[in-house]
């Protein structure tokens, strides 16, 4: 490019340490004014480190920052704000009980301090800023009553409220259908078109390739390449993000699905807060199968799989697994009938921290011989255990003994997955099964799962990640509100019906029933 | 036991007088709690704090009372004590905000700390129980107190009658009004969304610990230096801990905390009355006083029962108990 | 997410530091907390090493002193590892006082009723049963609350507490009163039903049943199946659930054990030392045993030497009050500050060890 104009912002030689691990090791970046900047990189690229450092959060140990032509050292995120940065986080940063306008005004000095704003100024401004960014919104809805795109537009107008000029979105499409999604592509040309330059924080090709000028991809820390969004592909993105060739898709052959061996009937259940989580929900999974559960985060599958791990109890509805029907009472009683447990929440679910990895390698089979002999426990049994697994899945660590709480995710989610699959199930339910994992973790899990599944397992896969289940699956239900909208078979599918069925359309007739 | 001696206007007036004046202790201390709960603080130990506020404010009350300032020694007591309260506020705050320690633990030893130091500080000036403050008047409010019943019960008090329900008002203003409780309450539900806002989370919860430990050091005083006007060892009765489950009870919002507090002042005076009335010894179909010494815990545990029915206990402070680190988000 | 997000794995942090903080930290606490002790005896006026000097032969300056702590050694011994039990488990047992009471108040009926009655032998088995099981049936109605209706155990053992008091001061009063006496107390336990001794010193065998104790709660803790879902359930609860371990029962099972311990400390306490059943008994055993659990890092072994140092605290506050007025109040503070600088180094060391994570 010729005649660069000068960068709104500039990062140079940043590094930021942590304890055990270095997230930036000497990052450079920068942002041109009206330009739409990715970072995309895997997880625990430090391309969130990197922003955050920018938005004040953490202080780098190095390096320099640059904002509108001068040097800058933000010391906590109030300086950023006033600078006029604004950011939104991946998980929102809202006060849940607050009104829309209290949330947009908390932090911001009041007119008539002490005492709170005056409630129609602040709509007065918001409605301004609505229009002309086209963010519809209610100031005095509570927070918790909006769905997640409309929490986002919050996040948006709240930045925008405090001045930003520099919008730092940080993965903000993992928690939108297809459909929102190219909503939110409009609400970025609106913002770039009255000025605003912004930085989007990604690690999905597709929408990197579709929202931005340029790309710069990190690894490890470091940045690997810059470059113009039109001048790249998806291969060479994904090339420089991993360092190699990358294969984006499982190798797996075709299944040969047996007998039902996990059968749901019109399961329904509650959330937390009472309201209906699971309507009606009927789905059946064969050896040998994969069913992939598609669908946006909120939609039930939590529940889900809450219910059918035993822990949350159903208000309506059977369960049979192995043909054993099940009281579905949530007591979590469901240890011994063949069902093994990959959760999603793995360390309020999974694993402990402060236990061993012997130990939470046998934490389901504790009272079972030989773990037990004679009512004492038996930690050799435990340790021979645990050295057997540890080398079979690869799980990286100095010592059986050592706190599970060091491993690192991917580490952790091959033990978790490594005991699970020690217990010989039958049926497997993977709930976010590559969350947080590096490629590398992620393409063994992946295997693992192929290989139960060729072995006869019936496996029920939960995932947020579109192209997760668009890989694995050999059949593909859409969860929407806590209703199937539609099984369809893998082999034919169209990404965007199942948009459109993650949004809430389209729902085929006899839905939730063994289709095809 | 002469029942005649119950049923008539004078006890009830007695009694409700005595329930008001009874609730206050309690009421600031729970008072206090809610505003450091819902920063997200747990402040478990509250009834230390008490302690500490009520023997400072005596002290100071008591020394200074037969000098100079003799006037307004009663006021630089209850000062005092809140004062005191501040400095135990400090320590909680440095344990839970800056050390991040389990608030639970350093709650339940903050009690027995508070307990000790109260007592040797007592021990150290007094060898016997004798000591006594001045206390303050009752001051009637014009006209209002005139008002037959009505007026007896609420108009009759002294001073620090009138404050604490002030202070309530006060409370609830700031909490639901001011850009101070809008942050409180922010950092209580989400520290993450207060920082990212530009609020420095450690700074509000340090605040917001130390008025509420400056409110029960205030009510420790309060039951020292103007209603028993003595101290002794376990003079406070576990106040403390029933403010801790009043602050559930009262869903830490101010309005209710008055509720409840009044209720445990009823059981409280009924106690005191009846055992006044009622023949106290071996004289059969009496209540024997133990039993209504009682009244006070028992009624915080059916207070904990009743706000509990739904499944899944009342909506507290999202993070309440949970240590925050800076950037965690 | 960021809380996620930095996972790479640590290198050899596996065995050595976190034992050197678990040592260092009750250290550091004990000399902060005698160091603010030596504070308080300079400002009442007194030598402060003189003070601990005759604090120290109060408590093992000879063979009756010696005997002297141990004998108060036993019950905070017994309390503090029925803590660590619930503690470990996460389970907040405030109520060992109560529970205490209640214990010394079922033995005590036993001994009252039958101790002519029984052969020695059954006599103080019985007592000793009857004792624990009072102190565990009182933890129950806690453990109850919990599980049926949420309520969080701290305020319901600890209201528990002060209606086990006044119930036990109005049976002291009332219906177990001496026949013929004036005071608040019940007859004198026949010389049968008290703890007996060793021969040839002071030492009962409630010393022994704690020392005994000590194995036991280790055993317990980390040689069982039991011991490992219980510390599963301190460790993270919903993980507990998840797999499979009733987490309801094992809350059920701490606060009865701790509970029951903490009634056998009151049957012993009462039997051999007040040998009546009144008011005033606990000398404070139930805030001093959760202080002894958190001292000892939640360990037998520790707990062990904290019950002994803390013991040998309150014995010896006896003597420096009697040579140099100290208020014996001020073992309580010590106890107390020593305890809460043990916390603070605690947490300044996880800090450093987890920063970040």
């Amino acid at each position: 490019m010729t005649a660069t104009p000068e960068p709104i912002v500039t990062m140079r030689g940043i590094v930021k340490r942590f304890p055990g691990v270095t997230a930036n090791a000497g990052v450079d970046f920068d942002l041109q004014p009206g330009e739409v900047h990715a970072l995309l990189g895997e997880n625990g690229a430090g391309k969130s480190t990197l922003m955050n450092v920018l938005f004040g959060l953490h202080e780098a140990d190095e390096g320099e920052i640059w904002l509108k032509g001068k040097r800058v050292a933000f010391r906590n995120a109030a300086d950023a704000i006033r600078h006029g940065l604004g950011m939104v986080h991946q998980h929102f940063m809202l006060v849940r009980p607050f009104t829309v306008a209290e949330n947009i005004v908390l932090g911001q000095p009041s007119g008539r301090a002490p005492l709170l704003e005056d409630r129609r100024v602040v709509e007065k401004r918001l409605a301004a800023l609505s229009q002309q960014y086209g963010l519809a919104i209610d100031p005095s809805a509570q927070v918790w009553t909006l769905s997640v795109g409309e929490q986002q537009r919050v996040e948006i107008l709240k930045a925008l409220y405090r001045g930003a000029d520099v919008l730092i979105l940080d993965e903000p499409t993992a928690v939108l259908t297809p459909q929102e999604w190219t909503g939110l592509l409009g609400i970025i040309r609106r913002l770039v078109g009255e000025g605003k330059s912004i930085v989007f924080i990604s690690h999905k090709l597709g929408e990197v390739l579709a929202a931005s000028d340029r790309v710069t991809v990190m690894r490890d820390g470091k940045v690997v390449g810059t470059v113009a969004t039109r001048e790249t592909d998806k291969q060479a993105l994904a090339c420089m993000m991993v360092g190699r060739e990358v294969v984006l898709v499982v190798p797996k052959g075709e299944s040969q699905p047996g007998e039902t061996l996990l059968s749901l009937k019109n399961v329904s259940a509650e959330s937390d807060r009472g309201l209906p989580a699971l309507r009606d929900v009927s789905l059946d999974v064969r050896a040998g199968e994969i069913v992939g559960i598609a669908g946006v985060a909120g939609n039930g599958q939590t529940e889900l799989e809450e219910v059918i791990a035993g822990l949350r109890s159903a208000t309506h509805g059977e369960m049979s697994i192995c043909s054993h029907a099940l009281a579905l009472g949530g007591k979590g009683e469901f240890c011994g009938v063949g069902l093994a447990h990959i959760p999603s929440d793995r360390y309020g679910m999974g694993m402990l921290r402060d236990f061993s990895i012997a130990e939470n390698l046998v934490l389901q089979r504790v009272g079972d011989e030989p773990f037990t002999r004679r009512g004492w426990l038996n930690r050799e049994a435990m340790r021979d255990n645990a050295l057997h697994l540890v080398a079979d899945f690869d799980v990286r660590v100095p010592s059986v003994e050592t706190y599970a709480g060091h491993l690192s995710g991917g580490n952790a989610q091959k033990m978790v997955l490594a005991r699970e699959l020690s217990r010989e199930p039958r049926v497997l339910l993977a709930a976010q099964p590559t969350r947080g994992l590096d490629v590398s973790a992620i393409e063994f899990v992946h295997r693992k799962l192929v290989e139960q599944r060729d072995a006869g397992v019936a496996i029920l896969l939960i995932s947020t990640e579109l192209d997760e289940i668009l890989a694995l699956s050999d059949r593909i239900a859409v969860m929407y509100e806590g209703q199937i909208m539609g099984v369809l078979d893998a082999r034919e599918v169209d990404v965007n019906e199942i948009g459109l069925m993650m949004a809430g359309q389209n729902r085929s007739v006899g839905a939730g029933v063994e289709a095809l | 036991m002469d029942w005649s001696l119950v049923l008539n206007w004078a006890f009830v007036i007695a009694l409700f007088t005595a329930a008001i004046r009874l609730a206050v202790p309690v009421l600031l201390a729970t008072l206090g709690e809610i505003v450091t709960e819902r920063s997200g603080v747990m402040n478990l130990g509250l009834d230390g704090v008490m302690v500490v506020g009520g023997v400072s404010g005596f002290l100071v009350a008591y020394f200074l009372q037969g000098g100079p300032l003799a006037g307004i020694s009663q006021w630089l007591g209850l000062l005092a004590g809140a004062a005191a309260g501040m400095l135990m506020g400090l320590i909680v705050a440095v344990f839970a905000v800056t050390l991040r320690a389990d608030q639970v633990i350093t709650g339940v030893t903050l009690v027995v700390f508070g307990h000790g130091v109260g007592n040797y500080i007592y021990r150290q000036q007094f060898s016997s129980l004798t000591a006594r403050t001045n206390g303050l008047p009752v001051f009637e409010v014009p006209l209002l107190s005139r008002i037959p019943v009505i007026g007896d019960i609420l108009f009759k008090h002294d001073a620090t009658v009138y404050i604490t329900v002030l202070l309530v008002l006060l409370v609830w203003f700031f909490l639901s009004r001011t850009t101070w409780g809008l942050n409180i309450r922010s950092v209580g539900e989400n520290p993450g969304a207060g920082e990212t806002s530009g609020l420095r989370v450690a700074a509000v919860r340090y605040g917001a610990t130390l008025i509420g430990t400056a409110l029960a050091g205030f009510g420790g005083a309060v039951l020292t230096v103007v209603q028993l006007r003595m101290f002794r060892e376990g003079i406070m009765g576990g106040r403390g801990w029933i403010a801790v489950a009043l602050v559930i009870f009262a869903r830490w919002k101010p309005e209710l905390a008055l509720v409840g507090a009044l209720l445990f002042g009823l059981a409280d005076a009924v106690q005191y009355r009846i055992q006044a009335l009622s023949q106290v010894g071996r004289g059969a179909g009496t209540i024997p006083y133990e039993f209504l010494l009682m009244l006070p815990y028992v009624l915080t545990i059916l207070a904990l029962l009743a706000r509990s029915n739904r499944r899944g206990q009342v909506q507290a402070p999202e993070v309440l108990g949970r240590p925050y680190v800076k950037g965690e988000l | 997410m960021t809380a996620v997000k930095i996972e790479k794995a640590r290198t050899g942090q596996s065995g050595a530091l976190p034992w050197l903080i678990t040592l260092g930290a009750p250290l550091i606490g004990v000399a902060a907390g005698l160091f603010i002790g030596a504070l308080l005896i300079l400002l009442a006026g007194a030598d402060p090493i003189k003070a601990y000097t005759a604090m120290m032969n109060g408590a093992f300056g000879g063979k009756r002193q010696i005997e002297e702590t141990l004998l108060k050694t036993a019950p905070l011994l017994l309390m503090g590892l029925g803590l660590t039990a619930a503690f470990r488990a996460r389970v907040w047992n405030i109520g060992g006082e109560g529970q205490y009471y209640i214990g010394a108040l079922a033995g005590g009926a036993i001994a009252l009723n039958f101790a002519d009655q029984w052969p020695r032998f059954i006599l103080i088995v019985a007592m000793l049963l009857a004792g624990a099981l009072g102190g565990a049936l009182w933890a129950a109605l806690a453990a109850f609350l919990k599980i049926r209706r949420g309520i969080n155990e701290i305020i319901s053992t600890l209201m528990l507490n002060y209606i086990a008091i006044l119930f036990i001061e109005y049976m002291a009063r009332g219906p177990m009163q001496e026949p013929g006496g004036y005071l608040p107390e019940s007859a004198q336990f026949a010389a049968a039903a008290r703890m007996p001794a060793l021969s040839g010193s002071r030492i009962h065998i409630g010393v022994l049943v704690a020392l005994l104790m000590i194995p036991v709660v280790y055993a317990l803790l980390w040689s069982t199946p039991l011991g490992f879902r219980l510390r599963a359930v301190g460790s993270r609860s919903s993980v507990a659930r998840y797999a499979g371990i009733k987490v309801e029962r094992l809350i059920l099972f701490a606060l009865m054990f701790s509970g029951g311990l903490a009634g056998l400390a009151g049957i012993i306490e009462v039997s051999s030392l007040h040998t009546r059943l009144k008011g005033g008994i606990s000398g404070d055993y139930g805030f001093s045993g959760i202080l002894v659990a958190l001292l000892g890092r939640m360990h037998p072994v520790g707990v062990a030497v904290a019950a002994l140092f803390f013991a040998a605290l309150t014995i010896g506050a006896q003597s420096m009050h009697v040579l140099y007025q100290l208020p014996v109040t001020l073992a309580g503070v010590v106890q107390a500050v020593v305890v809460l600088c043990v916390l603070a180094a605690d947490a300044i060391a996880h800090g450093k060890l987890h920063r970040g994570q």
